[in-house]
């Protein structure tokens, strides 16, 4: 097919995309005016139910903890999905000759010493705010998936600040596959532990605490919220260490 | 102003269908991908809106206070983890094209088979 044809397909598909933007959009509610059953529904009841003040987090980990499920595991998949297509390339460059590095003869500048300490400065506070919000989730807009990234981001810091050596000492693959598989594995156990105790999978079962929005309450929620920052903040270290890995193997391969 | 949010939506959605088609590197096309995946989060947040609704978080105000949908918002949640998995894994192939053709123009690398 040529660049021409391909281009004429698109046009068709475009038309076909936006004669279908168009007509729902058109059946859309007005701005401002959404008469969705299950926002209200859940808005007037979730509070009494979970003790849960972070109405989002309730909904993620509580009212659409099956979906929640399947959602981590597609980080998970990603996750393993990378070190295949990428591990398979590491064996395969030993015996053919390396593809050449156009940028090889760049001049790679040396971290300055103002990245290295402010990085270095951040790397605390950063942990401690991924930490906080993957625990806060029953109260206010945070959880499991914004802490786990900001989480990731800490051990990210040490990589910008100094070398590639230090930020694999920290986060060693093998601790990070455990904490990836505690965090997906504790997910589905606090699961099947509701149907051991001969409860509908993933329900709330444990003590909801009598304040609503205190870090106790809330039963499986926040438990459920830190299990899924430990695996988020480990599958992200995964798939971003894995990523520096290449240019590092690649720099290597070129000199 | 009632359709003012949506026509943002198609807008983003167009400027990254563009970017994708006239795209000659598969890690711009990539991030024309984010761009097209990122309409739906206005989209969904757009949906959602309630006028003069507040955060649906009560921690520091009334529980009866009018808020806006909760749902939708989980669902963009969902939806940017799930966009940061297929950028991952895109990536990586991203990465394995060059490494296997020297080249990342979607154009050169129709060229090659198999």
């Amino acid at each position: 097919m040529t660049p021409r044809q391909r281009l004429w397909l698109f046009a068709f598909g475009v038309a076909g995309l936006v004669a279908c933007y168009v007509w729902a959009f058109a059946g859309l509610p007005g701005f401002g005016h959404y008469p969705g059953p299950y926002g209200p529904a859940i808005l007037k009841r979730v509070i009494a139910e979970t003790n849960a003040t972070g109405v989002v987090s309730a909904v993620n980990f509580e009212y659409r903890g099956f979906d929640t499920v399947g959602e981590e595991f597609i980080l998970f998949t990603a996750a393993a999905g990378m070190s295949v297509v990428l591990r398979q390339l590491r064996g395969e460059r030993k015996g053919e000759s390396s593809p050449t590095d156009d940028a090889a003869s760049r001049q790679v500048p040396a971290t300055s010493s103002a990245i290295r300490i402010v990085s270095l400065l951040l790397v605390g506070p950063t942990a401690v705010i991924g930490w906080w919000l993957a625990t806060h989730a029953q109260t206010n807009p945070s959880g499991g998936f914004q802490g786990g990234v900001i989480l990731a981001t800490a051990f990210f810091l040490v990589y910008l600040s100094g070398e590639f050596i230090a930020f694999r000492r920290l986060s060693p693959i093998a601790v990070l596959d455990v904490a990836e598989a505690v965090g997906a594995g504790g997910f589905a156990a606090v699961g099947v532990t509701a149907v051991a105790l001969s409860l509908p999978y993933l329900f709330n079962y444990l003590p909801l605490g009598t304040i609503p929005g205190a870090v106790s309450s809330s039963g499986t929620i926040v438990l459920i919220s830190f299990l899924v920052g430990i695996e988020v903040a480990a599958a992200f270290i995964l798939i971003v260490g894995e990523l520096l890995e290449q240019t590092l193997l690649r720099r290597e391969g070129s000199s | 102003m009632q359709v003012f949010p949506f026509l943002v939506v198609a807008w983003i959605v167009a400027v990254g269908l563009y970017g994708m088609v006239t795209s000659r590197d598969l890690i711009h096309q990539v991030v024309c991908l984010i761009v097209v995946q990122s309409s739906t989060y206005v989209l969904l947040l757009a949906v959602g809106y309630v006028t003069g609704g507040v955060a649906p978080y009560f921690f520091d105000i009334s529980p009866h206070a009018k808020a806006v949908d909760p749902v939708v918002q989980a669902l963009a949640l969902t939806d940017v983890v799930v966009e940061a998995a297929v950028t991952a894994l895109l990536l990586s192939f991203a990465v394995q094209a060059h490494k296997r053709f020297g080249t990342l123009d979607p154009h050169e690398l129709a060229e090659f088979k198999g």
